[in-house]
């Protein structure tokens, strides 16, 4: 059976239709299905293996990037979100849907009594940009050895970003030895040879140089970077000094993410 | 103190606070050392009779950031503790300005069931800015800060050491106008009077019109009547300058538009234009079953007063031409460009009443990345120029262009359809827009014009695109169009132009009580779209915008009565016949007298150093890097960017066009160019038009454009056209834009005139210049066969494609030598259109590695960005150069290095191809002058063999990276 994928999109999402498009490129059947629809029928989740929140400016982005989003899906599908990656579905934020997962807590695991410490009680945020605005631009990103383990550690490859509030902040030293520890860093930024990256290739300042995090099952993974617009042959900004491609490395990522999804959904 | 709850919102101590960081840059570079540091704090108001508990609820759950942020809640009424050693300045939108923000916390609260009043209806909330200061600062210095960096007054109201911010909303004013206004007995004074206290801004010609019309019905007109007259008949809308009669030295000419730019359209007959000039865009065929359009707008008045809020909606309304062009395009591209008066004017040379070009140029910039990034639209092309004639008058342009299917192309009104307007609620913003953009800007403006100023709102128009989209899918309307200019005036008025109807206003959704009927129909709030629905199809219609959170709402009928019929709650407010609505307005007669062209020849002087002659031009403001103007916007999504605006090994060479790959399962792409020079105007109106088309095509077929099928659009801001030399250069712009256009065989198929723009400071007044601002929309047969500027391959030959002239009239050159006059560039008509469709054949079968166009500042300095940009060293031998006329007192060095000449290119050739690509370009000037290297240098040989510029790369980028960087 097809793996299906269900994008998620409400007011001021903008990436739906080329993440849909990845990926089906990338060998799923993908739906984009508004909020409202699925707080009104969560059990179309059951149907789906993957659960994408993809980049735009949910809401304006007003008060902060993701953060009316973020309270949305806390409130309205909190559990829903939680059994559906416990029962082995994948769930992947991008931009500004990382912004929104970071808020739902589902990257820093459950509390005491099983809820995802989201809102108040996260030690996780998305900072405005250290250059203080927002910036577009390509970077090159490294897949670190972590636990999301379809992303091929060692990988060094370029995608575009594009936002003004992507800088990991931790509340602590403490939180970030853990998500290490944890093998939670998935991405990191570097420079096109997998050097240290400052300004610009480090485009927001983000912590340890960190562009994407996973929970402790793997199966959630954010990050701040646009796979989805590097998809063609055509996307990236130097293709004309380079030889002939076949797709871009975008394509690659979303390949990798159906595959995981559909064999643990076997 | 205000009658609220209030939460204010900072940074936690030892982060940053980026908004702080800003701000006290901005205070520095006004010259003010006294501030020590200052922080930024989001500020929220809530309706009082909300319990406390729930208050910090709010604030933990949603306006809060736990690692980043903490917070205070202050008691209603009473005053917040004061903060040790600063002074606090807080600024809060005047009531009834957009305040986007409070509106979505306000729903989020609700959705959240986070609050409620007392009486269980919906907290209501407003923002504001809380801004605590620390130092030595005095109070006058702090007026200044708050004035020139915190705070603009026109839409702003500002509290320093005053903690009464407001909290009220709008409204509860009287429904004024009932009345009828008694014209038919009124004499020519008491005409122009009722006209200019209304704000109309119609002429005693067309108000005698007006008062003849009601004396032969009998009556006196309604205000909303009158009001209605004033929008549709406004040059905004109606463009009376470039539809009237001309009297040109004697010279009657009907219809400027219509015997210029419309003529060379309709002459040239293109079978893929679609639909030209009477729709909200211009559209082309694109594929097989899908079209492209793309329309340009000018938002400058709006922009002089708040840039931001200004630029903003310039974008929301533009993008609303799109939707709103046949059954509604889906928007793909944004483009933009200002004209602003210079970057580094010293503040006491700033004119009263006007604000510093820095502050517009930044507001300007984001208010187009607010609003564009915010709608998923990538703003992939435009510029910047620079001079001191736009310093009281910018001008912003904004375009869009869209994708439909072919089957969307047209629409429809049928008698008995629905009128239904969706989108944002109707306030008493934006009132007068139409006739405020039609008259002149003044020192006295910001106070007078307010009302003509909004913020725009740019989630409730994504809402509006997302909701239209899939009602045009599922075919649920007949028509739609966008509401701009004149509000619901303009729109229904448009609409139901050839039926008629009838409207009940007060079914219109307002943001707050207290509208009159007549601000009702004239309202120009933002983010609303006008619809006529087959009636069986209504109830689908509003589910699938309530689908998407978007309001839409029945407001009326097209009726077969070919009467505007407006009435509210139940009483009749006014009767038009549609006919003398939309074919009554006088024809205006204009003088214009020929503008005096000297087209003098002073000499060019020789370069006593070239290379500083060059290193100063790529620092000079049009020439210099607009990498921080690109990087702050979104051009990257929805995927389809093939050339970037930035090329290169290291992303920082300016790309010519851009070019997009709009349909993924085609190869085909769009191209994009533009072009426009001022200083060309002021000096040649006919040549500044025609090489702004030449700049326009130029950059399309640089990255691969077909200048087969390419299609153009004008629009034109020009100074006071009721004064005879002004209209005189109009008209030449026009007659050059017939010429150019024909020979070119590129149609214009959409464009807009913007024909007041000046500045008045006492007795003085600015006039811009002459600015045509032209835009190219061209096919890409082969997005892999699209081409960047930036060098490739060291070895590869390197070619001038076209013929060079010593024409320095408006070269930056000039400027730079200080001569004055000269013959302004224009392309020679004959051999221009041959040599792009050469080098486009040249391009689409892949023997060129890298194509610059040459525009300001000539062959150096296209050669210095090229090898910049491609990390690959240049050289060129000046001799190989051929020049066309090259008197004597022509420097020629000088010529073959700076002239600015048009229809040229510099070429980079893969070696192995360089026979066929000299094939292609047969019998047409192309000549061989250098070649790549890897030295990482650009060494230029003069015609006498001298070595006259010897750079290395790292030099010439910092160069052009070392002008205003925001």
């Amino acid at each position: 059976m097809t793996t299906h994928a269900i994008v998620l999109r409400t007011a001021g999402t903008n990436c739906e239709h080329e993440t849909q498009l990845a990926l089906q490129r990338g060998g799923a059947s993908a739906e984009l299905l508004h909020l409202h629809r699925l707080v009104a029928e969560p059990a179309r989740l059951d149907s789906a293996a993957i659960l994408v929140l993809p980049g735009g400016f949910s809401y304006g982005d007003d008060i902060a990037a993701g953060r009316v989003l973020g309270h949305e899906l806390r409130t309205f599908l909190g559990e829903q979100l939680t059994r559906f990656v416990s029962r082995g579905g994948f769930v992947l934020g991008v931009c500004n849907g990382f912004q929104a997962l970071v808020d739902t807590g589902l990257l820093e695991g459950a509390d005491a009594d099983g809820r995802p410490k989201g809102g108040e009680k996260r030690s996780i945020a998305l900072s405005a940009n250290e250059s203080g605005h927002y910036e577009c631009r390509w970077v090159t990103l490294r897949n670190e050895p972590s636990k999301c383990a379809w992303l091929e550690p060692g990988m060094l490859w370029p995608v575009p970003v594009a936002h003004g509030e992507g800088r990991l902040v931790f509340k602590d030293a403490a939180t970030l030895a853990r998500l290490k520890n944890n093998g939670q860093v998935a991405l990191r930024y570097v420079t096109a040879s997998g050097g240290e990256a400052r300004y610009p290739e480090l485009p927001n300042g983000s912590t340890d140089a960190i562009a994407g995090l996973c929970d402790s099952t793997g199966r959630v993974l954010g990050l701040m970077p646009h796979p989805e617009r590097n998809l063609s042959p055509w996307n990236h900004p130097r293709w004309t000094r380079m030889g002939p491609r076949e797709a871009g490395e975008g394509l690659e990522f979303y390949r990798r993410l159906v595959e995981a999804a559909g064999s643990a959904a076997k | 103190m205000p009658h609220a709850w209030r939460l204010e919102v900072f940074r936690r101590d030892g982060l940053d606070d980026p908004d702080g960081n800003r701000a006290l840059a901005a205070v520095r570079e006004l010259g003010i050392s006294s501030v020590r540091s200052l922080r930024h704090g989001r500020g929220y108001l809530l309706s009082p009779d909300v319990d406390a508990a729930s208050i910090e609820r709010v604030a933990r759950e949603l306006l809060c950031d736990p690692v980043l942020e903490t917070y205070r809640v202050i008691a209603p009424s009473s005053v917040p503790p004061a903060r040790a050693a600063c002074q606090r300045v807080l600024v809060a939108r005047r009531a009834g300005v957009m305040d986007p923000v409070a509106l979505t916390v306000e729903r989020a609260i609700e959705r959240g069931k986070l609050a409620r009043r007392a009486d269980g209806s919906r907290a209501r909330v407003l923002t504001f800015s809380a801004w605590e200061i620390a130092g030595e600062i005095s109070r006058a210095e702090l007026a200044q800060v708050a004035s020139k960096i915190l705070a603009n007054d026109v839409i702003d109201e500002v509290r320093i050491g005053d903690e009464a911010v407001h909290f009220v909303l709008p409204g509860n004013v009287a429904v004024r106008d009932a009345g009828a206004i008694p014209l038919r007995g009124a004499s020519d004074a008491e005409l122009e009077r009722v006209s200019k206290e209304g704000h109309l801004s119609l002429t005693l010609v067309e108000m005698r019109a007006i008062r003849d019309h009601y004396v032969a019905a009998g009556r006196e007109p309604t205000v909303a009547e009158l009001e209605t007259l004033a929008q549709t008949w406004s040059e905004h809308c109606k463009h009376k300058t470039f539809a009237g009669v001309i009297d040109y030295d004697g010279e009657r000419i009907e219809n400027l538009l219509k015997t210029t730019i419309k003529a060379a359209t309709i002459e040239l007959a293109k079978p893929w234009c679609v639909s030209v000039f009477h729709d909200n865009a211009g559209v082309i065929e694109f594929e097989p079953g899908w079209h492209v359009c793309f329309k340009v707008e000018t938002h400058n008045h709006p922009s002089a007063i708040d840039p931001y809020g200004g630029s903003g909606t310039g974008v929301g309304g533009v993008i609303r031409d799109i939707l709103g062009v046949g059954l509604g395009a889906k928007p793909i591209a944004n483009t933009d460009a200002f004209f602003v008066g210079p970057l580094d004017l010293p503040e006491k040379d700033l004119p009263k009443g006007c604000m510093h070009p820095r502050r517009i140029l930044r507001g300007v910039v984001a208010g187009v990345r607010d609003y564009g990034n915010r709608m998923g639209i990538p703003t992939v092309n435009g510029g910047v120029w620079v001079d001191p004639r736009y310093v009281g008058n910018p001008l912003v342009y904004c375009g869009t262009v869209g994708l439909m299917p072919a089957s969307c192309a047209s629409k429809e009104v049928k008698p008995g359809d629905v009128i239904v307007v969706a989108g944002g609620r109707t306030g008493r913003d934006g009132i007068h827009g139409a006739t405020f953009s039609s008259a002149e800007l003044h020192e006295d403006s910001v106070v007078v014009s307010s009302s003509a100023v909004q913020i725009g709102n740019a989630i409730t128009e994504k809402r509006v695109l997302d909701a239209l989209l899939a009602a045009r899918d599922a075919g649920l309307y007949r028509a739609v169009t966008d509401c701009g200019a004149g509000g619901l005036s303009s729109a229904v008025g448009e609409m139901g132009a050839e039926c008629g109807a009838s409207v009940q206003l007060e079914k219109v959704p307002l943001k707050y009580p207290g509208l009159s009927p007549a601000e009702i129909w004239i309202s120009e709030a933002q983010e609303r779209m006008v619809f006529a629905v087959p009636p069986e199809k209504l109830d689908a219609l509003l589910a699938a915008f309530a689908a998407e959170d978007c309001e839409a709402t029945a407001i009326g009928t097209f009726t077969a009565s070919g009467k505007l019929e407006l009435s509210y709650a139940g009483a009749s407010v006014g009767v038009l016949d549609m006919h003398f609505l939309h074919e009554g307005t006088p024809k205006w007669l204009r003088k214009a007298t020929r503008p005096v062209v000297k087209n003098d020849d002073p000499a060019c002087p020789p370069c006593k150093d070239a290379k500083a002659s060059l290193l100063a031009l790529l620092r000079s403001p049009n020439i210099a890097s607009k990498e921080w103007i690109v990087r702050m916007y979104d051009h990257e999504v929805q995927a389809m960017g093939v050339t970037k605006p930035m090329c290169g090994e290291r992303d920082d060479g300016p790309g010519d066009g851009a070019v997009l790959q709009p349909l993924p399962h085609s190869r085909k792409g769009i191209a994009l160019g533009c072009g426009a020079n001022p200083s060309y105007g002021l000096l040649d109106p006919w040549a500044m038009a025609s090489a702004a088309i030449d700049e326009a095509l130029r950059n399309a077929v640089a990255v691969g454009g077909d200048p087969e099928r390419t299609a153009i659009l004008d629009n034109f801001s020009w100074a006071n056209c009721a004064r005879p030399e002004q209209l005189g250069k109009l008209v030449e712009a026009s007659r050059a834009c017939y010429a150019t256009a024909k020979a070119f065989g590129t149609p214009f198929i959409s464009g807009k005139d913007s024909l007041n723009n000046e500045f008045r400071v006492g007795d003085e007044v600015i006039a811009i210049p002459p600015t045509l601002f032209v835009s190219a929309l061209a096919i890409v047969p082969d997005v892999a066969r699209a081409v960047t500027m930036d060098l490739k391959t060291a070895g590869n030959p390197v070619y001038l494609v076209g013929m060079t002239h010593a024409e320095f009239g408006g070269s930056h050159y000039f400027a730079q030598a200080k001569v004055e006059g000269g013959r302004v560039p224009r392309p020679d008509l004959v051999l221009a259109p041959r040599t792009l469709k050469a080098l486009h054949r040249a391009i689409a079968a892949g023997t060129v590695r890298a194509c610059h166009d040459l525009s300001e500042g000539g062959l150096a300095v296209a050669a210095a960005e090229s090898a910049f940009a491609g990390e690959r060293g240049l050289e060129l031998d000046l001799a190989q150069v051929r020049c066309g006329t090259l008197a004597a007192h022509h420097d020629a060095d000088a010529t073959r290095l700076f002239s600015e000449s048009c229809t040229r290119f510099l070429v980079e050739v893969d070696a192995a191809r360089a026979a066929e690509f000299e094939g292609a370009l047969a019998g047409l000037d192309c000549t061989r002058i250098g070649r790549v290297t890897d030295e990482r240098r650009l060494v230029v040989r003069g015609a006498a063999g001298k070595v006259v510029i010897d750079a290395g790369l790292d030099e010439l980028r910092a160069a052009h990276q070392g002008g205003f960087q925001g």
